[in-house]
């Protein structure tokens, strides 16, 4: 191999002589021939498994067509996501609460932020689901009055108040609602002492300071994980099937009970979770874009802007390119 | 430590701020030791002295980002951060302590700017969102303090895409733009590349000529010297030496003055 690192020096024209140091290196690329062996080896692999899956005569593909837009199954998929958007919007401004709490100097209200997360995030989900799934049976009747009174102002039985719609709901939301808080927490957190004492040098309330100063810059922090955090949410929707919400995995289930096909049903679900959590990854994107603002030199185009972009420059020719001076080529 | 000045508060006749036997401990390291100090209004005071001597520490129990154990801080005929009912004192609430601080300005060794807003929008956040102000008549004076510091191109600039000696103008833009009487700079050049020092220092030195009461924390000699009515030095705690630039820096009284200036030197 042999490194060409000079052309030959131009001597008319008034060019000076040029030091053959100047010049750049310019190398045989190194052969990668593990490269292709592993992408060849890689690619075999997942060709046997598509073939595998598509020939296997105990898969009916024809019924997951059928079912796939079944009226049960978009229905299903329909209560996820009514689930999964309440949720995750109670269970966000409670993290905030449950963050500005674990972050006061008031030592009750920090203890207590403390042990909500710790309770909340240290059992397992479906056993929290099943607990307020069987909310009745420690709770008779729901009361509104007084404590250690006996002042009642409302009272309703267990039963018809906490369905399994709102049992989930509450499952789900509480739970999530500790592990959000933490990612508020982190991300109060990381915002500099400064901008709460240049805040308040001007006059702004700790409220003030707290809603238009800390928190969007606190956002910056917050939304990756949380985009994290509501794919999962969407998905672990699918646990409250063992209290009978009707969601997508509950559907699902009832009609293979009834049909015997489990796996083209598994293979519905599966492919509507996907639809849904890939819609799910373009809000965030123009949510981290947005609380960004300022921490880069300049925000990247958004994916319209590229497109759009490609689309202007490809009508309008650029000039024309200009021709190398000094060609260098690869010696042999 | 007081300087006869003619521009005194016309009023009462007193010092705009007063700083009365202050004490202020961290744990138990004492870092302010009985401070007394008078700043007569339209006066520039410069604090000087070694890292850990209090000043900045002084420099923030004025507008109460530190509270004190005890003595007064009276800024314009009123005490900081408590309130006097007879003989006893109560702390305020976080409302009336923010109250009080929006006619005292501070501009910060760290620029402190508000990264996810533009340098205008760093300057009206607080008239338009605390003191209520029309948006319009705000933007407009944002606008017109920002060419005040040479920077009328730089409004929609995020404070990244500034250098720290535009981010220090547009700081000091942004405090004013809440009509301080006083302004108080916390080594405001300190985090500064030196060829930036200049521009901030123009700026300050502005200031002082239109009348603005100033108390500086700083190490820029040259500063003090040409531009401060007041120069106190502090050490350990306390005011080792106060009076009129020319006296403390050509002829310190104290042996602790002697060495620190020439060290600075």
């Amino acid at each position: 191999m042999t490194i060409a690192n000079h052309a030959a020096p131009t001597q008319s024209g008034g060019t000076p002589v040029a030091d053959p140091n100047d010049h750049d290196v310019v190398a045989i690329p190194l052969r990668r021939p593990w490269r292709i062996i592993s992408a060849i080896a890689v690619l075999f692999i997942l060709a046997a498994f598509i073939s595998s899956v598509a020939t296997n005569p105990n898969i009916d593909f024809g019924t997951v067509g059928t079912f796939i837009f079944d009226k049960r199954i978009v229905e299903g998929a329909w209560l996820t996501i009514v689930i999964t958007g309440i949720s995750m919007v109670i269970s966000t401004v409670l993290a905030v609460i449950v963050a500005a709490m674990r972050l006061s100097s008031n030592p009750v209200l920090s203890s207590v932020s403390w042990f909500y997360v710790w309770a909340f995030r240290g059992t397992p989900l479906l056993v929290q689901i099943v607990l307020w799934g069987y909310l009745g049976l420690l709770y008779e009747k729901l009361t509104l009055g007084v404590p250690f009174t006996g002042i009642v102002f409302w009272q309703i039985g267990t039963n018809q108040l906490v369905t399994a719609f709102v049992a989930g709901l509450l499952a789900l939301t509480l739970n999530q609602a500790a592990y959000s808080s933490e990612i508020v927490r982190a991300g109060m957190v990381s915002v500099d002492e400064g901008q709460r004492e240049a805040s308040y040098s001007l006059g702004m309330s700790p409220l003030y300071t707290f809603r238009r100063i800390l928190l969007p810059q606190a956002m910056r922090v917050i939304i990756p994980p949380m985009g994290n955090e509501l794919i999962s949410m969407l998905k672990n929707t699918s646990l409250l099937s063992v209290i009978a919400v009707l969601e997508l995995y509950t559907q699902a289930s009832m009609i293979s009970a009834q049909n015997l096909k489990q796996v083209e049903l598994l293979i519905v679900v599966s492919a509507w979770y996907l639809f849904m959590t890939s819609v799910l990854s373009i809000p965030q994107y123009y949510l981290e874009r947005r609380f960004g603002r300022g921490t880069s030199r300049s925000l990247p185009p958004t994916p319209f802007q590229r497109v759009k972009q490609a689309f202007v420059s490809r009508r309008i020719p650029g000039p024309e390119p200009t021709p190398e001076t000094t060609p260098i080529g690869v010696q042999r | 430590m007081t300087i006869t000045s003619p521009a005194q508060t016309a009023a009462t006749g007193e010092a705009l701020v007063q700083i009365k036997r202050v004490r202020k401990s961290f744990g138990a390291h004492q870092v302010l030791r009985d401070v007394s100090l008078d700043v007569p209004s339209g006066t520039v005071t410069v604090l000087l002295g070694p890292s850990g001597s209090g000043k900045s520490t002084l420099l923030r129990c004025i507008n109460h980002l530190e509270t004190i154990d005890g003595g007064r801080v009276i800024v314009d005929g009123e005490l900081i951060g408590y309130r006097q009912a007879g003989h006893k004192i109560h702390e305020m609430t976080p409302k009336q302590i923010a109250q009080q601080r929006r006619s005292i300005g501070m501009v910060f060794q760290r620029f402190n700017l508000f990264p996810h807003l533009t340098a205008l929008e760093n300057i009206t956040e607080a008239p338009i969102g605390i003191s209520g102000k029309p948006k319009a008549a705000s933007k407009a004076r944002g606008l017109e303090l920002l060419d005040r510091v040479g920077l009328a191109d730089f409004s929609s600039h995020y404070p990244a895409q500034l250098s720290g000696g535009q981010q220090q103008r547009v700081a000091i833009s942004r405090a004013l733009a809440m009509d301080p009487k006083l302004m108080l700079f916390d080594e405001p050049t300190s985090a500064l590349d030196p060829e930036l020092v200049g521009d901030v220092l123009d700026v300050m030195r502005e200031l002082a000529n239109s009348g603005m009461t100033m108390i500086v924390v700083t190490h820029e000699i040259g500063f003090a010297r040409g531009v401060a009515d007041q120069v106190v030095f502090m050490d350990g705690g306390v005011v080792v030496e106060a009076g009129r630039p020319g006296d403390v820096f050509d002829n310190p009284q104290r042996q602790r003055t002697k060495n620190f200036l020439e060290s600075v030197r």
